[in-house]
This record gives C-alpha cells, structure tokens and sequence, in this order.
C-alpha cells in the first residue's frame, strides 16, 4: 500500500491510481503550506495540484466496481447476471 | 396412604392444593432450566402470537407452550411430527389445575449435540490463543483490494458486491467461490481461502447467508478456523445473521453481523468521504496558493519600492524637484525685480513728470527764446530782436 510518491511524480497523472494521485496531492498540500519556495516552483506544484484534483474527481465520477473470479490461478472477468 | 380420618384436622382448597404442587415443581431447579426432547404434536399457532404444542415421546406427552416475544426473537421453524429439543421451565397453569413446560429455545434435535461439540473446539482453539485480541489485525482505511470468499450463487455475493459497489466502487474485487455448505464446504473454504491471498488483497471478506446452526456448521470446522487466522489479509466475517456465531468469526479480525455489514466494515471511507475529502484539499490548495501569491505581491511591492530609492528615476525626480523649487524662486525673484523695477518706473516717471516744464509754466513761469534763432534766453544779455514767450496755454512774441 505504501507507495512512495516521489517516485510518482512527474508521472502523467492519467496513469495514477486514487490512491497515488491523492498521496501525491497530499504531499504537494503539505509542501505548499509549510514549504518557502520559489514562486516558479510553487506555481509548478499548484498547477500539478490542480491536474491532480481533476484526476482523483474524474477517477470519482468514474469510477465502477471491477469483479474477477478466481478460477485456480487465473482471474476472469466476473459478470454476477453471467453466473 | 394412610387410612383418612373422617375428622382431619386441615381441611386444602383446590387453589391451595394447587398452590402447593407449584411451588413444588417450580422450586424443583433442575425443573426451571431443562432440555426436553421429543416429538411436535397438536402444534396450534393462534392469532395472539403464541404458539402451544405437546412433546410426545412413546410413553407421555408434555403441554408446552411458547410466548409471543420468545416467537418473535427465535424465529422456531416448526412442524408437525419433527423431532426437537426443547429448552424452558416447568409451570404450573392454576386455573386449569395443568403443568406445561414453557420453551424459551426450541432446536431441530440433533443441535444440542452440535453445540456441545461447538463449545468443544471454542474451548480448545481459544486455549491455543487462536481468538487473542492482540492477533486481530486493524482493516485498512482505503482499500484497494478487496477478496471475497464466498458462493458463487447465494445472496450473500450479491449483498456485498451491491454494498461494495455503493459505498466505494474504486476498489477492484478478487471473487473466490467456494461451496459455503456440506462436507466439501471446509475444505473448498481452506483452499479458497490461500488462493485469494496469493493475489495480496487489502482485506478479506468470509460471508455467507443466514441459515440454521447445522447449514453454518461449516464454519466450524477446525482447520477453516486455522486459515481465518492465519490468513495473511485481515478477514472480516459476515456469516448468518446478527444472532449467529461461529468458530471463523472468533478467529477473525472483525466480526460483522451479516454479509453486508462485513461489506460495509471493509469500506469505513466512502466515494462521498473522498469527494469530501478532495474538495477540501482543492480548497488548501488555492487558497495556499493565494496567500503565496499575496506574499509574493508584497515582496515584489517592497523590492520595487526599494528599486526606484536607488534607480536614477529617483535621481531626475530629485532634479525635477529641485528644478522645480527653482523655478518657483526664480519666478519669485524675478517678480519681484518686476515689482521693484516698476516702483523705479514710477519714481522716475513723477520725477520726470516734475522735471516737465509745462508745469513750471502752470505755477507762472514762462519761457523766452529768440524767434531768429530759438535759443532760450535765460540772460539780459542774450535778449534780441523778436522773441517768444511761451506761457502754460500758449504762446506770443515781444520786441526789444
């Protein structure tokens, strides 16, 4: 679970999970209210921020719950009316 | 029996005859909390709720009744002929002069075994530490991946998949199927149970839908017992209903109460908590982004004013200033040589007015020059032929 989001970012946010594009947002958060950076650097976060929110909406909006059966070590797809 | 004598001393009533078999067999202990086994007979479900029957076994039969609220909390599927165990306490009715057993817990027969057993293996694994508060693992928050071990076919499946889909469709599910009753059912469960983990979920959900004591007895089973604990996702237990407990949901590292439940238990943050959660992160992130740049305005404001202190702007102002305190003195300086220039003009122009010597001739004077050759005559000597005398209004010529 514990994903290390500096190695995340820069990363296109379109290829991040939930969990990655809200940690990396949390962290540019944290570095905007306690860091003292330059303002091309900050305006370079912000923007990343921004892209960041508008994935973690759109995976949001998006998002539908992915069922795969188990059938011995290979997974399919699980359609319930299928079954 | 004695012989009775005509002439007893006490004579009982019927309510006190009564009275006193009562409080026999209900000061009889083993009688106030007893199993009884036997056979359904003479059922009767009346509208108030309560249901009456007699247990009948080859050689006598017990009235026994059950009261509406024990009814509505147990639920007893009953019938006609089966054989059941039945729990409660001798009573007895006075105004019918009847005893009748009151049924707190009627079981299909055969449970009460099933329980002993139960208790049996609860004793033992709880011995061995396997039901340990310190073993129970906490669920996470976010969970990304999520197992379920449960039929394929029940409604169980589509209870927590619904929730699931509900609260967090995010999370991807890992659907293991295994049969969740019958002889196969624990080992099915076991195996089911290692494959999901070897795809590494979040957390595992073990359900199964409400049934009797024997159709959940699966999850009794010893070894299913050792693969709840030792799973290697936390599992959460949804099996039966409120009321049911198995071996697995002590084993577990949560217990919920029904398939749903344990759904929900898996998913304590929602979409709506996320949504939440990201607005107000999008909300500390311009609004810190506002406050940076408000900052930044100041800082620029006060570098720029500190700029134009030391740029030659600041030097030509000066020198405007200067020019133009200048030409405020010079413009002063130069109206007033104006002023004292022309108090000159005037000075002289009545000096020169003074000097005019029209107004010498006006007090009486007159001014005499030769008509031969116009030179004034301010001599006796100088007088000579013609001369003209010019007076304040004109003039007129005289002789010598």
């Amino acid at each position: 679970m514990a994903k290390s989001n500096t190695k995340k970012t820069g990363q296109p946010v379109e290829e991040l999970s939930y969990e990655e594009a809200l940690a990396e947002l949390e962290g540019i958060v944290e570095a905007l209210e306690n860091g003292q950076n330059a303002l091309e650097v900050s305006m370079k976060m912000f923007e990343r921020g921004q892209a960041l929110v508008g994935r973690c909406n759109g995976l949001l909006e998006t998002a539908r719950l992915r069922v795969q059966k188990l059938a011995g070590d290979q997974l399919l797809p699980f359609e319930e009316n299928a079954e | 029996m004695s012989q009775p004598s005509l002439f007893s001393a006490r004579i009982l009533t019927v309510s006190q005859t009564t009275l006193r078999i009562r409080k026999l067999l209900e000061g009889d202990m083993e009688l106030q909390d007893v199993w009884v086994e036997g056979e359904i007979s003479n059922l009767s479900r009346p509208a108030s709720g309560h249901i009456y029957f007699t247990l009948k076994d080859k050689f006598a039969s017990l009235r026994c009744v059950m009261w509406k609220a024990e009814v509505m909390r147990s639920r007893p599927d009953l019938q006609e002929g089966i054989s059941v165990e039945v729990h409660g306490r001798i009573a007895v009715y006075e105004p019918q002069g009847q005893y009748q057993l009151i049924a707190n817990l009627i079981h299909p027969r055969g449970e009460g075994e099933l329980f002993q057993e139960f208790m049996r293996l609860k004793t033992g694994l709880e011995a061995e530490g396997l039901f340990d508060a310190e073993r129970k693992r906490p669920i996470p928050n976010l969970p990304r991946l999520i197992g379920i071990v449960t039929s394929a076919t029940g409604a169980a499946l589509r209870d927590m998949l619904d929730t699931l889909s509900r609260r967090l469709p995010l999370v991807r599910v890992i659907l293991c199927p295994a049969p969740v009753q019958g002889v196969e059912a624990p080992s099915a469960l076991v195996e089911a149970i290692r494959s999901v983990n070897r795809h590494e979920p979040d957390v595992l959900l073990l359900g199964r839908g409400g049934g009797s004591m024997e159709d959940l007895w699966a999850f009794n089973d010893e070894e299913l017992v050792r693969a709840v604990a030792a799973s290697r996702a936390p599992v959460i237990t949804g099996i039966g209903h409120e009321t049911d407990f198995t071996l697995c949901d002590f084993a577990a590292d949560l217990r919920a109460p029904t398939p749903t439940a344990a759904a929900e238990l898996a998913t304590p943050v929602t979409l709506a908590d996320l949504g939440q959660n990201l607005q107000e992160m999008q909300i500390r992130l311009t609004d810190r982004m506002l406050q940076h740049f408000t900052e930044w305005k100041g800082e620029v404001t006060n570098l720029s004013d500190r700029l134009r202190y030391g740029s030659p702007e600041r030097g030509i102002q000066i020198a405007v200033q200067q020019l133009d305190e200048l030409a405020r003195r010079v413009w002063s300086a130069a109206s007033h040589e104006l002023q004292v220039r022309s108090g000159n003009l005037n000075g002289l122009s009545s000096r020169l007015l003074a000097l005019n010597p029209q107004g010498v001739l006006a007090r009486g004077y007159a001014i005499i020059s030769r008509k031969e050759d116009g030179a004034i005559v301010s001599l006796v000597g100088q007088a000579r032929g013609v001369m003209t005398v010019r007076v304040s209004d004109g003039e007129f010529e005289v002789k010598k």
